[in-house]
Protein backbone atom coordinates (compact mmCIF):
# COMPACT_ATOMS: atom_id res chain seq x y z
CA UNK A 1 0.00 0.00 0.00
CA UNK A 2 0.99 3.84 -0.90
CA UNK A 3 2.24 5.59 2.30
CA UNK A 4 0.27 8.98 1.42
CA UNK A 5 -1.80 9.20 4.84
CA UNK A 6 -0.54 12.26 7.04
CA UNK A 7 -1.84 10.23 10.29
CA UNK A 8 -3.89 6.56 10.42
CA UNK A 9 -7.10 6.51 13.16
CA UNK A 10 -7.44 3.27 14.45
CA UNK A 11 -11.44 3.11 15.56
CA UNK A 12 -14.22 3.96 13.38
CA UNK A 13 -16.55 4.68 16.21
CA UNK A 14 -17.39 8.66 16.75
CA UNK A 15 -13.90 9.49 18.11
CA UNK A 16 -12.20 8.53 15.10
CA UNK A 17 -14.46 9.78 12.80
CA UNK A 18 -14.48 13.08 14.45
CA UNK A 19 -10.60 13.29 14.55
CA UNK A 20 -10.53 12.69 10.80
CA UNK A 21 -13.10 14.48 9.70
CA UNK A 22 -11.20 18.15 11.94
CA UNK A 23 -7.52 16.71 10.20
CA UNK A 24 -8.99 16.43 6.96
CA UNK A 25 -10.58 20.03 7.55
CA UNK A 26 -6.82 21.22 7.83
CA UNK A 27 -5.83 19.93 4.20
CA UNK A 28 -4.17 16.70 6.11
CA UNK A 29 -5.38 13.46 4.82
CA UNK A 30 -6.14 10.91 7.53
CA UNK A 31 -7.03 6.71 7.33
CA UNK A 32 -9.50 5.55 9.36
CA UNK A 33 -9.37 1.58 9.66
CA UNK A 34 -12.40 0.18 11.53
CA UNK A 35 -12.76 -3.60 11.61
CA UNK A 36 -16.11 -3.84 11.60
CA UNK A 37 -18.93 -1.14 10.04
CA UNK A 38 -18.91 2.44 11.28
CA UNK A 39 -19.92 3.09 15.51
CA UNK A 40 -19.83 -0.56 15.82
CA UNK A 41 -18.40 -0.62 19.31
CA UNK A 42 -18.88 1.72 22.37
CA UNK A 43 -20.51 4.98 20.35
CA UNK A 44 -23.59 3.02 18.81
CA UNK A 45 -24.21 1.00 21.55
CA UNK A 46 -23.82 4.30 24.25
CA UNK A 47 -27.50 5.25 25.27
CA UNK A 48 -25.39 9.23 23.50
CA UNK A 49 -26.37 11.45 26.40
CA UNK A 50 -25.12 14.77 25.38
CA UNK A 51 -24.52 17.27 28.87
CA UNK A 52 -22.77 20.22 30.54
CA UNK A 53 -23.16 18.57 33.90
CA UNK A 54 -19.54 17.09 35.01
CA UNK A 55 -17.76 17.43 38.45
CA UNK A 56 -14.35 18.38 37.42
CA UNK A 57 -12.94 21.96 35.08
CA UNK A 58 -11.66 19.83 32.20
CA UNK A 59 -14.76 18.23 31.38
CA UNK A 60 -16.97 21.31 32.03
CA UNK A 61 -14.64 23.15 29.06
CA UNK A 62 -14.69 20.46 27.07
CA UNK A 63 -18.55 20.19 27.62
CA UNK A 64 -19.11 23.91 26.75
CA UNK A 65 -17.69 23.28 23.21
CA UNK A 66 -19.16 20.30 22.81
CA UNK A 67 -22.56 21.63 23.31
CA UNK A 68 -21.68 24.15 20.98
CA UNK A 69 -20.85 22.27 18.10
CA UNK A 70 -23.36 20.17 18.71
CA UNK A 71 -25.52 22.96 17.97
CA UNK A 72 -24.27 23.59 14.41
CA UNK A 73 -23.18 20.04 13.45
CA UNK A 74 -26.12 19.15 10.97
CA UNK A 75 -25.55 22.68 8.83
CA UNK A 76 -21.57 22.52 9.31
CA UNK A 77 -21.14 19.08 8.39
CA UNK A 78 -23.94 19.53 5.52
CA UNK A 79 -25.89 15.89 6.57
CA UNK A 80 -28.33 14.60 4.56
CA UNK A 81 -30.05 12.65 7.51
CA UNK A 82 -31.29 14.03 11.33
CA UNK A 83 -28.81 13.57 13.67
CA UNK A 84 -31.37 13.69 16.47
CA UNK A 85 -29.71 16.44 18.90
CA UNK A 86 -32.32 17.18 21.11
CA UNK A 87 -32.15 19.66 23.69
CA UNK A 88 -34.70 18.66 26.50
CA UNK A 89 -32.33 19.13 29.25
CA UNK A 90 -30.68 17.04 31.71
CA UNK A 91 -32.17 16.01 35.37
CA UNK A 92 -29.50 13.93 37.68
CA UNK A 93 -31.87 12.63 40.26
CA UNK A 94 -30.23 12.78 43.90
CA UNK A 95 -32.01 10.11 46.13
CA UNK A 96 -29.20 10.35 48.85
CA UNK A 97 -27.69 13.42 50.67
CA UNK A 98 -24.12 12.88 49.79
CA UNK A 99 -25.57 12.67 46.07
CA UNK A 100 -27.08 15.79 46.55
CA UNK A 101 -24.07 17.57 48.00
CA UNK A 102 -21.60 16.27 45.28
CA UNK A 103 -24.77 17.79 42.72
CA UNK A 104 -23.99 20.94 44.46
CA UNK A 105 -20.20 20.96 44.32
CA UNK A 106 -20.74 19.71 40.72
CA UNK A 107 -23.11 22.60 40.02
CA UNK A 108 -20.93 25.44 41.89
CA UNK A 109 -18.32 24.32 39.54
CA UNK A 110 -20.69 24.76 36.27
CA UNK A 111 -22.06 27.83 36.94
CA UNK A 112 -18.56 29.46 37.88
CA UNK A 113 -17.59 27.96 34.14
CA UNK A 114 -20.34 30.00 32.82
CA UNK A 115 -22.76 27.08 32.51
CA UNK A 116 -26.82 27.40 32.83
CA UNK A 117 -27.02 24.16 34.95
CA UNK A 118 -29.35 24.71 38.65
CA UNK A 119 -30.45 22.61 41.57
CA UNK A 120 -33.98 21.68 41.51
CA UNK A 121 -35.87 20.86 44.58
CA UNK A 122 -38.08 17.94 45.02
CA UNK A 123 -41.00 19.72 44.18
CA UNK A 124 -39.16 21.52 40.68
CA UNK A 125 -37.84 18.43 39.87
CA UNK A 126 -41.59 16.67 39.77
CA UNK A 127 -42.57 19.57 37.84
CA UNK A 128 -40.16 19.31 35.31
CA UNK A 129 -40.93 15.49 35.10
CA UNK A 130 -44.56 14.67 36.78
CA UNK A 131 -44.40 10.78 36.20
CA UNK A 132 -41.49 10.67 38.26
CA UNK A 133 -42.28 8.41 41.76
CA UNK A 134 -41.57 11.59 44.11
CA UNK A 135 -40.48 8.88 47.13
CA UNK A 136 -36.88 9.20 48.16
CA UNK A 137 -36.26 12.47 45.48
CA UNK A 138 -34.10 14.57 47.62
CA UNK A 139 -33.48 16.98 44.80
CA UNK A 140 -31.67 16.99 41.54
CA UNK A 141 -29.41 18.95 39.06
CA UNK A 142 -30.43 20.32 35.66
CA UNK A 143 -29.00 22.18 32.64
CA UNK A 144 -31.87 22.69 30.15
CA UNK A 145 -29.43 23.09 27.01
CA UNK A 146 -28.53 19.54 27.96
CA UNK A 147 -30.02 16.11 25.78
CA UNK A 148 -29.21 13.62 23.72
CA UNK A 149 -28.32 12.66 20.09
CA UNK A 150 -28.61 9.47 17.43
CA UNK A 151 -25.07 7.97 17.87
CA UNK A 152 -25.07 6.11 14.46
CA UNK A 153 -25.79 9.51 12.67
CA UNK A 154 -23.59 11.50 14.17
CA UNK A 155 -20.42 9.59 13.66
CA UNK A 156 -21.79 8.81 10.17
CA UNK A 157 -22.09 12.50 9.61
CA UNK A 158 -18.70 13.18 10.51
CA UNK A 159 -17.45 10.20 8.42
CA UNK A 160 -19.64 11.50 5.23
CA UNK A 161 -17.83 15.47 5.84
CA UNK A 162 -14.50 13.94 6.39
CA UNK A 163 -14.59 11.95 3.16
CA UNK A 164 -15.48 14.89 1.27
CA UNK A 165 -12.61 16.16 2.27
CA UNK A 166 -10.50 13.77 1.13
CA UNK A 167 -10.27 11.27 4.68
CA UNK A 168 -10.26 7.67 3.55
CA UNK A 169 -12.39 5.55 5.90
CA UNK A 170 -11.72 1.43 5.64
CA UNK A 171 -14.16 -0.62 7.22
CA UNK A 172 -14.12 -4.49 8.23
CA UNK A 173 -10.43 -3.57 8.19
CA UNK A 174 -8.56 -4.55 11.39
CA UNK A 175 -5.43 -3.46 12.78
CA UNK A 176 -3.29 -6.43 13.64
CA UNK A 177 -0.50 -4.72 15.29
CA UNK A 178 1.32 -0.77 15.02
CA UNK A 179 4.86 -0.96 14.20
CA UNK A 180 7.72 1.07 15.91
CA UNK A 181 9.29 1.04 18.71
CA UNK A 182 9.73 3.02 21.73
CA UNK A 183 11.67 6.13 19.94
CA UNK A 184 8.48 6.25 17.28
CA UNK A 185 5.78 4.64 15.22
CA UNK A 186 6.27 3.52 11.60
CA UNK A 187 2.79 2.59 11.31
CA UNK A 188 0.29 0.15 11.18
CA UNK A 189 -0.23 -3.78 10.15
CA UNK A 190 -3.58 -4.98 8.72
CA UNK A 191 -4.46 -8.09 6.48
CA UNK A 192 -4.23 -6.34 3.73
CA UNK A 193 -0.87 -5.57 4.41
CA UNK A 194 1.26 -2.96 6.10
CA UNK A 195 0.85 0.99 6.45
CA UNK A 196 3.44 3.34 6.70
CA UNK A 197 2.61 6.55 8.60
CA UNK A 198 4.21 9.07 10.87
CA UNK A 199 0.94 9.58 13.02
CA UNK A 200 -0.97 6.82 14.68
CA UNK A 201 -4.28 7.30 17.30
CA UNK A 202 -5.50 4.84 19.01
CA UNK A 203 -9.40 5.64 19.44
CA UNK A 204 -9.89 1.79 19.79
CA UNK A 205 -11.97 1.91 23.03
CA UNK A 206 -10.98 -1.11 25.09
CA UNK A 207 -8.92 -3.05 22.48
CA UNK A 208 -6.37 0.10 22.54
CA UNK A 209 -4.03 -1.03 25.14
CA UNK A 210 -3.26 -4.44 23.77
CA UNK A 211 -2.45 -2.30 20.81
CA UNK A 212 -0.03 0.03 22.20
CA UNK A 213 1.31 -2.03 24.67
CA UNK A 214 4.52 -4.15 22.51
CA UNK A 215 5.77 -0.30 21.98
CA UNK A 216 6.41 -0.29 25.79
CA UNK A 217 3.16 1.58 26.99
CA UNK A 218 1.26 0.71 30.13
CA UNK A 219 -2.88 1.91 29.61
CA UNK A 220 -4.12 1.43 32.64
CA UNK A 221 -7.95 0.78 31.45
CA UNK A 222 -9.96 -2.29 32.24
CA UNK A 223 -13.07 -3.00 30.19
CA UNK A 224 -16.58 -3.46 31.28
CA UNK A 225 -20.26 -5.21 29.96
CA UNK A 226 -22.77 -2.22 30.20
CA UNK A 227 -26.66 -3.53 28.30
CA UNK A 228 -29.51 -1.10 27.91
CA UNK A 229 -32.47 -2.17 26.30
CA UNK A 230 -35.04 -0.23 24.35
CA UNK A 231 -38.78 0.14 24.09
CA UNK A 232 -41.62 0.35 21.44
CA UNK A 233 -42.00 4.09 20.42
CA UNK A 234 -44.61 5.62 22.24
CA UNK A 235 -46.04 9.64 21.84
CA UNK A 236 -43.74 11.71 23.55
CA UNK A 237 -44.64 11.88 27.16
CA UNK A 238 -40.13 12.65 28.38
CA UNK A 239 -38.15 15.57 27.35
CA UNK A 240 -35.35 15.30 29.47
CA UNK A 241 -32.89 12.97 29.74
CA UNK A 242 -32.79 11.34 33.21
CA UNK A 243 -29.77 9.51 35.39
CA UNK A 244 -29.96 8.50 39.05
CA UNK A 245 -26.13 7.82 39.98
CA UNK A 246 -27.71 6.20 43.25
CA UNK A 247 -28.80 3.58 41.44
CA UNK A 248 -26.96 3.53 38.49
CA UNK A 249 -30.41 4.14 36.37
CA UNK A 250 -30.57 6.29 32.76
CA UNK A 251 -33.51 6.19 30.51
CA UNK A 252 -34.44 8.69 27.40
CA UNK A 253 -36.76 8.77 24.75
CA UNK A 254 -35.84 9.27 21.54
CA UNK A 255 -37.29 11.91 18.88
CA UNK A 256 -38.79 8.18 17.13
CA UNK A 257 -40.46 7.57 20.11
CA UNK A 258 -38.77 4.48 21.68
CA UNK A 259 -37.22 4.85 25.05
CA UNK A 260 -33.76 4.01 25.52
CA UNK A 261 -33.13 2.60 29.54
CA UNK A 262 -29.61 1.35 30.69
CA UNK A 263 -28.34 0.63 34.31
CA UNK A 264 -24.62 0.36 35.65
CA UNK A 265 -23.95 -2.80 37.43
CA UNK A 266 -20.85 -3.03 40.22
CA UNK A 267 -21.20 -6.27 39.22
CA UNK A 268 -21.28 -6.49 35.46
CA UNK A 269 -18.77 -8.54 33.88
CA UNK A 270 -15.22 -7.48 33.42
CA UNK A 271 -13.76 -8.44 29.99
CA UNK A 272 -14.37 -8.03 26.44
CA UNK A 273 -17.73 -10.26 26.89
CA UNK A 274 -20.41 -8.63 24.73
CA UNK A 275 -23.78 -10.60 24.61
CA UNK A 276 -26.58 -9.39 26.87
CA UNK A 277 -28.20 -11.27 29.90
CA UNK A 278 -31.70 -11.97 30.99
CA UNK A 279 -30.43 -10.67 34.65
CA UNK A 280 -30.15 -7.39 33.12
CA UNK A 281 -33.49 -7.56 31.81
CA UNK A 282 -34.89 -8.09 34.60
CA UNK A 283 -33.18 -5.41 36.84
CA UNK A 284 -33.73 -2.55 34.82
CA UNK A 285 -37.34 -3.27 34.71
CA UNK A 286 -38.06 -3.16 38.58
CA UNK A 287 -35.35 -0.46 38.70
CA UNK A 288 -36.19 2.02 35.99
CA UNK A 289 -40.05 0.97 36.29
CA UNK A 290 -39.55 2.13 40.15
CA UNK A 291 -38.66 5.63 39.29
CA UNK A 292 -41.24 6.05 36.86
CA UNK A 293 -43.81 3.57 37.28
CA UNK A 294 -46.08 4.44 33.44
CA UNK A 295 -42.92 2.83 31.79
CA UNK A 296 -44.47 -0.72 33.10
CA UNK A 297 -47.02 -0.62 30.42
CA UNK A 298 -44.05 -0.01 27.64
CA UNK A 299 -42.79 -3.04 25.42
CA UNK A 300 -39.35 -3.87 25.36
CA UNK A 301 -38.23 -4.75 21.32
CA UNK A 302 -34.15 -5.04 21.75
CA UNK A 303 -31.59 -5.33 24.44
CA UNK A 304 -28.07 -5.31 23.53
CA UNK A 305 -24.39 -4.67 25.81
CA UNK A 306 -21.34 -2.71 25.39
CA UNK A 307 -18.27 -2.04 26.77
CA UNK A 308 -16.89 0.54 28.92
CA UNK A 309 -13.03 1.07 28.85
CA UNK A 310 -13.03 3.03 32.53
CA UNK A 311 -9.57 3.83 34.12
CA UNK A 312 -8.71 4.93 37.72
CA UNK A 313 -10.09 8.35 37.30
CA UNK A 314 -12.98 7.54 35.33
CA UNK A 315 -11.25 10.15 32.61
CA UNK A 316 -9.97 9.87 29.13
CA UNK A 317 -6.74 9.37 28.22
CA UNK A 318 -6.01 12.38 25.78
CA UNK A 319 -3.33 13.36 23.55
CA UNK A 320 0.54 12.69 22.81
CA UNK A 321 2.93 9.66 24.10
CA UNK A 322 6.13 8.82 24.96
CA UNK A 323 6.34 6.99 21.35
CA UNK A 324 6.65 10.24 19.01
CA UNK A 325 3.93 10.31 16.69
CA UNK A 326 1.58 7.66 18.50
CA UNK A 327 -1.37 9.32 20.04
CA UNK A 328 -3.96 7.82 22.44
CA UNK A 329 -7.79 8.50 22.71
CA UNK A 330 -9.31 5.96 25.11
CA UNK A 331 -10.73 5.19 28.18
CA UNK A 332 -13.69 7.59 28.29
CA UNK A 333 -15.59 5.23 30.85
CA UNK A 334 -18.83 5.21 29.42
CA UNK A 335 -18.83 9.61 29.20
CA UNK A 336 -17.23 9.53 25.48
CA UNK A 337 -19.78 10.40 22.56
CA UNK A 338 -20.73 13.51 23.84
CA UNK A 339 -16.82 14.52 23.80
CA UNK A 340 -16.41 13.73 20.22
CA UNK A 341 -16.75 17.47 18.89
CA UNK A 342 -14.30 19.23 21.17
CA UNK A 343 -11.94 16.19 21.21
CA UNK A 344 -11.37 15.39 17.91
CA UNK A 345 -10.43 19.21 17.26
CA UNK A 346 -8.20 18.93 19.65
CA UNK A 347 -5.63 16.16 18.62
CA UNK A 348 -6.45 17.56 15.06
CA UNK A 349 -4.18 20.59 16.65
CA UNK A 350 -1.75 18.51 18.37
CA UNK A 351 -1.51 16.09 15.50
CA UNK A 352 -0.88 19.43 13.43
CA UNK A 353 1.41 21.19 15.51
CA UNK A 354 -0.89 23.88 16.72
CA UNK A 355 -1.56 24.86 20.11
CA UNK A 356 -4.96 23.03 21.32
CA UNK A 357 -8.07 25.15 21.95
CA UNK A 358 -8.50 24.09 25.58
CA UNK A 359 -5.33 22.44 27.31
CA UNK A 360 -6.32 18.89 27.76
CA UNK A 361 -2.66 17.83 30.04
CA UNK A 362 -4.37 17.22 32.66
CA UNK A 363 -6.07 14.23 30.69
CA UNK A 364 -2.14 12.86 29.67
CA UNK A 365 -0.98 9.04 30.12
CA UNK A 366 1.57 10.72 32.20
CA UNK A 367 -0.65 11.39 35.24
CA UNK A 368 -0.81 7.47 35.96
CA UNK A 369 2.82 8.37 36.63
CA UNK A 370 3.26 11.49 38.30
CA UNK A 371 -0.02 10.48 40.68
CA UNK A 372 -2.13 13.82 39.31
CA UNK A 373 -5.40 11.68 39.27
CA UNK A 374 -8.37 13.86 38.31
CA UNK A 375 -11.75 11.69 39.54
CA UNK A 376 -14.52 12.81 37.69
CA UNK A 377 -17.48 12.00 39.97
CA UNK A 378 -20.22 12.80 37.80
CA UNK A 379 -20.05 9.14 35.64
CA UNK A 380 -22.62 6.10 36.07
CA UNK B 1 -45.85 -1.24 -9.12
CA UNK B 2 -43.13 1.31 -8.48
CA UNK B 3 -40.59 0.76 -5.76
CA UNK B 4 -41.81 3.02 -3.97
CA UNK B 5 -44.96 1.56 -3.05
CA UNK B 6 -43.33 -1.53 -1.87
CA UNK B 7 -43.00 -1.65 2.17
CA UNK B 8 -39.81 -3.25 2.46
CA UNK B 9 -39.89 -2.81 6.46
CA UNK B 10 -43.59 -2.91 7.77
CA UNK B 11 -42.49 -1.81 11.21
CA UNK B 12 -40.61 1.30 10.33
CA UNK B 13 -42.82 2.09 7.13
CA UNK B 14 -39.46 1.68 5.22
CA UNK B 15 -40.11 1.12 1.21
CA UNK B 16 -38.19 -0.81 -1.52
CA UNK B 17 -36.91 2.53 -3.20
CA UNK B 18 -35.60 3.69 -0.20
CA UNK B 19 -33.41 0.31 0.54
CA UNK B 20 -32.55 0.76 -2.67
CA UNK B 21 -31.39 4.25 -2.49
CA UNK B 22 -29.56 3.59 0.53
CA UNK B 23 -27.77 0.56 -1.17
CA UNK B 24 -27.02 3.82 -3.68
CA UNK B 25 -25.21 5.43 -0.88
CA UNK B 26 -22.74 3.29 -0.26
CA UNK B 27 -24.46 1.63 2.58
CA UNK B 28 -24.25 -2.22 2.11
CA UNK B 29 -24.69 -4.27 4.65
CA UNK B 30 -27.62 -4.60 6.82
CA UNK B 31 -26.23 -3.67 10.01
CA UNK B 32 -25.83 -0.30 8.39
CA UNK B 33 -28.81 0.04 6.46
CA UNK B 34 -30.93 -0.69 9.92
CA UNK B 35 -29.06 2.05 11.67
CA UNK B 36 -29.08 4.56 9.11
CA UNK B 37 -33.11 3.77 7.82
CA UNK B 38 -34.33 1.73 11.36
CA UNK B 39 -35.04 -1.04 8.44
CA UNK B 40 -35.67 -3.92 10.85
CA UNK B 41 -35.98 -1.83 14.04
CA UNK B 42 -39.55 -1.91 14.99
CA UNK B 43 -41.61 -4.45 17.53
CA UNK B 44 -41.04 -7.52 14.82
CA UNK B 45 -36.92 -6.76 14.70
CA UNK B 46 -36.51 -7.48 11.02
CA UNK B 47 -38.10 -10.53 10.76
CA UNK B 48 -39.90 -10.08 7.62
CA UNK B 49 -37.67 -7.15 6.14
CA UNK B 50 -34.30 -8.86 6.99
CA UNK B 51 -33.89 -11.27 4.50
CA UNK B 52 -35.61 -8.44 2.00
CA UNK B 53 -33.03 -6.40 2.67
CA UNK B 54 -30.28 -9.13 2.20
CA UNK B 55 -31.64 -10.16 -1.20
CA UNK B 56 -31.54 -6.40 -2.21
CA UNK B 57 -27.87 -6.09 -1.08
CA UNK B 58 -27.17 -9.47 -3.32
CA UNK B 59 -28.38 -8.09 -6.44
CA UNK B 60 -26.55 -5.03 -5.93
CA UNK B 61 -23.14 -6.14 -5.15
CA UNK B 62 -23.56 -9.62 -7.27
CA UNK B 63 -22.37 -11.30 -4.28
CA UNK B 64 -24.70 -14.56 -3.24
CA UNK B 65 -26.52 -14.05 0.16
CA UNK B 66 -25.03 -16.70 2.33
CA UNK B 67 -21.77 -14.87 1.86
CA UNK B 68 -23.06 -11.76 3.01
CA UNK B 69 -22.65 -10.09 6.66
CA UNK B 70 -25.95 -10.63 9.10
CA UNK B 71 -26.55 -8.63 11.78
CA UNK B 72 -26.95 -9.76 15.31
CA UNK B 73 -29.87 -11.43 16.52
CA UNK B 74 -31.13 -9.43 20.22
CA UNK B 75 -33.52 -10.52 22.70
CA UNK B 76 -36.13 -10.70 23.06
CA UNK B 77 -38.01 -12.59 20.49
CA UNK B 78 -41.33 -11.24 20.56
CA UNK B 79 -41.96 -7.55 22.80
CA UNK B 80 -42.76 -8.06 26.27
CA UNK B 81 -44.29 -5.40 28.61
CA UNK B 82 -41.72 -3.96 31.62
CA UNK B 83 -44.58 -4.79 33.58
CA UNK B 84 -44.59 -8.31 32.35
CA UNK B 85 -40.47 -8.58 33.45
CA UNK B 86 -40.60 -6.50 36.72
CA UNK B 87 -43.49 -8.23 38.22
CA UNK B 88 -43.74 -11.42 36.42
CA UNK B 89 -44.01 -13.27 39.32
CA UNK B 90 -47.21 -12.07 40.36
CA UNK B 91 -48.44 -14.09 37.66
CA UNK B 92 -47.17 -17.37 38.40
CA UNK B 93 -49.14 -17.87 41.69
Amino acid sequence: MSKCWDAVIIGGGVHGCSLAYHLASQGLRPLVLERSYLASGGTGRSAAGVRHQFGTEVNCLLAIENIRAFERIQEELDYPWDIEFQQGGYLLIAYSEGQLGQFQENVALQQRLGIDSVMLSPEETLRLVPELNPEGVLGASYCAKDGHVNPFHLTWAYARAAERLGATIRQYCPVISITGDDRGVRGVVTPDGTIECPNVVVAAGPWGPSLVEPLGLEVPLYSERHQIMVTEPVERFLDPMILCFDDGTYWKQTPHGSVIMGIGDPMELKGLFMSSSWSFLEEAALRISSHMPSTLGLRVVRQWAGLYDITPDSQAIIGPTPVEGLYLDLGWSGHGLQFAPSVGRILAQLISGQEPFIPVDALGLDRFQTGRLIPEPACV
Amino acid sequence: MSDKDIVICRCEDITLGEIRSLLDEGFLTVDEVKRISRCGMGPCQGKTCRDLVLQEISLKTGRPVKDLRMPTFRPPTKPVKLGVIARGEEDDV
